[in-house]
């Protein structure tokens, strides 16, 4: 279990991507029968993930990024689309109870509250093992020793202190590593984190993110990092992938998404988020104002369009192409027209309709 | 305009050990100020906001010191007195305000009560300005006839941001008031905000965790530990030269959004029990420039009141220069 480097071998053999989505799309049906409506929670989405890779997943509240996961780990069902993971055949819609398990022994989750996703009647022993037991990882007899390193790994020190605890008897942070140390139990290839340190203190935040970091280097574990927190995000990823209203609108590495944001919707993120280099006064080229899109009844085009200030009319009817603008860097935008990808872009727009407009 | 000084403030029934929860806290704001309060959960910084507004209530109770709004000790006013005071000048709105809006009155509905609690009758102009002001924070109209579940998070804090300012306060205490919120909605209550208050003209007193945010909004910025105040200044100032190891460590935890990617340490350790505070300075125990023998002895000196740069530490002497 010493850090084994990310990429294996001299002669780099083709490794397949540890998880590969593919279409993934998810509709949820509201309201009375015959007369629901259907909510478009995840519309089309492809992602694929090396091995010790770390995904920033970005977007607010509503666009789709805990539907993501939640079909991704088959806790929900997709509606459409595949999921592999390790190269593996497709896990089926309608998969087998067998085949659930094998799938979610590669694939496991972390979850935002850390006050909820224990159980308040077991100890920390038994939360941690019981994933050990359900998918018979050690023989009964080793688990004590087991649990006790996973805790130390996650730097529960010393384990043996922290067995015969309850959720009650730990801090937020504490209860967040019993979370992970519990996802950690049968050795996953990726950890699917749902905004894990949004509801911590912000002394707490980094820890916790710094833990994710060590085990993505010594357990060479893929991350899907969750979060509506684009600096936690620009601090934790290689790669950054924006969403909204269950689209993905723009992925690429860490640094040129945020250095270099092409999507209107990223560089309104990028415009809002607190900066204390930034001057408060300073002019956004964006009406920050206006809601995402009802997912019940989506815009057939982008649905960016009714928010962004240079929408065109070819936005409103169809959702535009991927386009590479760069190494790695793709983005869903028309703006990017141009063979080169740079397109008119650069030059000073301005906004559609004034604050009173 | 607001004064604190010297303020204590401790939680505890009468006869049962009282746990100091601010410690000796004297903080100014002047006319058309923001004033900002920053610090880690258990601080003190909303304990201090209640405190400062007279909404303090048992078993919370002020040990010693006086708040002065434009001379008056609130600490001396009865409740009837206090309670004429807010919305007219001090009005307060705390995190997740959105849900006091009472969800079976119209908007519009509950802007006329408050304003007729305070003796505004409700007329052709009282109406106007309700609208008026709920109009500043850029709602759509339509929505001030609504029941607040119609209304988005984001439409309701702005409500309840409007109500808040309806009766034209000098003074606003916003206690984590975007915390709940998107960034994208958040960034655009803020720029209301300030668009609001070079309007209207009023201070801003703004406690939040997130001193990245404080450092673009505020003028001046206060760091809490433990109750007490240990660094207060120029918001600028604060963060190019911050002095405290505290604060050094408070914005480390905040990762920059741009730029080279190291490993950040943030803040080891947990904050002290209130009830049993470290002798000496009480980040002595976290502080990664601790020097043995002093901080964990003696109580830290006040420095820089002169340039109004103040902060609590010992590695500090009355030239700036850092001992050690």
């Amino acid at each position: 279990m010493a850090s084994a480097p990310a990429v294996v071998g001299v002669e780099e053999i083709a490794e397949p991507p540890v998880l590969e989505v593919r279409g993934l799309t998810k509709h949820y049906t509201i309201g009375r029968l015959g007369r629901g409506k259907t909510v478009h929670a995840l519309s089309n989405v492809d992602l694929s993930l090396e091995r010790g890779e770390v995904l920033g997943l970005v977007g607010e509240s509503g666009s789709g990024k805990t539907t993501f996961i939640r079909t991704v780990l088959m806790l929900d069902r997709p509606t459409a689309g595949t999921i592999r993971v390790n190269g593996q055949e497709p896990v089926p819609a309608r998969p087998s109870a067998s085949r659930l398990r094998e799938h979610r022994r590669h694939v496991q989750m972390i979850f935002q509250d850390p006050y909820s996703s224990l159980d308040p009647l077991h100890t920390v022993r038994y939360s941690v093992g019981r994933p050990l037991r359900a998918f018979g990882i050690v023989p009964r007899h080793e688990q004590k020793a087991a649990i006790e390193k996973l805790l130390a790994q996650v730097g529960l020190v010393p384990a043996g202190d922290f067995l015969r605890r309850y959720p009650h008897q730990l801090s937020g942070g504490q209860r967040q590593r019993v979370g992970v140390a519990r996802a950690l139990a049968v050795h996953p290839s990726v950890l699917l984190a749902d905004e894990p340190t949004s509801m911590l203190d912000v002394s707490i935040r980094l820890s916790i993110m710094n833990l994710l970091l060590e085990l993505r280097s010594s357990e060479s574990l893929a991350l899907v990092f969750v979060t509506h927190d684009l600096a936690g995000a620009y601090y934790m990823s290689d790669r950054i992938a924006i969403m909204y209203a269950g689209h993905l609108l723009e992925v690429g590495p860490a640094s040129a998404v945020m250095g270099h944001p092409r999507h209107p919707y990223t560089r309104l993120l990028r415009e809002a988020a607190p900066d204390p280099d930034g001057d408060f006064g300073r002019d956004t080229r964006f009406e920050v104002q206006g809601d995402p899109p009802d997912l019940t009844a989506l815009p057939p085009g982008c649905p960016f369009v009714p928010r962004c200030p240079f929408a065109r009319s070819e936005c409103e009817t169809a959702l535009p192409e991927w386009r590479e603008v760069g190494a790695g860097h793709r983005v869903r935008c028309v703006l990017y027209g141009g063979p080169d990808g740079t397109a008119a872009f650069d030059k000073p727009l301005t906004t559609r309709g004034g604050p009173d407009a | 305009m607001l004064e604190i000084d010297g303020l204590s403030v401790g939680y505890g029934w009468t006869g049962r050990p009282v746990v100091t929860i601010v410690r000796d806290v004297s903080l100014t704001v002047g006319t058309g100020e923001v004033v900002g309060i920053a610090g880690e959960s258990g601080c003190g910084k909303t304990t201090l906001a209640l405190a400062a507004t007279g909404l303090l209530d048992p078993p919370g109770q002020i040990l010693s010191g006086s708040v002065r709004y434009q001379g008056t000790d609130l600490t001396s006013l009865s409740p009837q007195e206090l309670r004429e005071l807010r919305l007219t000048e001090i009005s307060m709105v705390f995190q997740a305000s959105m849900n006091v809006l009472n969800p079976v009155m119209r908007i519009r509905d509950q802007f006329l009560d408050a304003m007729a609690a305070h003796g505004v009758e409700s007329s052709a102009e009282a109406r106007k300005r309700a609208e008026e002001t709920f109009d500043l924070v850029k709602i759509p109209r339509r929505f001030f006839d609504a029941y607040p579940h119609q209304l988005s998070g984001g439409m309701r804090q702005r409500a309840v941001i409007a109500l808040a300012l309806v009766l034209r306060p000098k003074l606003l205490v916003l206690d984590e008031p975007t915390t709940a919120l998107d960034v994208v909605v958040q960034r655009s209550i803020l720029q209301s905000l300030n668009d609001l208050r070079r309007d209207l003209d009023f201070a801003i007193v703004f406690i939040t965790h997130d001193l990245s945010l404080l450092v673009e909004i505020a003028d001046r910025i206060a760091i809490m530990y433990a109750g007490a105040i240990v660094e207060d200044a120029a918001a600028k100032d604060l963060y190019q030269r911050s002095r405290h190891p505290y604060t050094n460590a408070l914005m480390e935890a905040f990762p920059p959004l741009g730029g080279d990617r190291r490993r950040l340490e943030g803040i080891s350790g947990q904050p002290p029990d209130l009830r049993n505070l470290p002798i000496g300075c009480s980040f002595a125990p976290r502080c990664p420039r601790v020097m043995a023998g002093t901080c964990d002895e003696i109580d830290p000196p006040t420095i820089g009141r002169d340039d109004g740069h103040l902060v609590v530490c010992h590695l500090y002497s009355e030239k700036e220069a850092p001992v050690g």
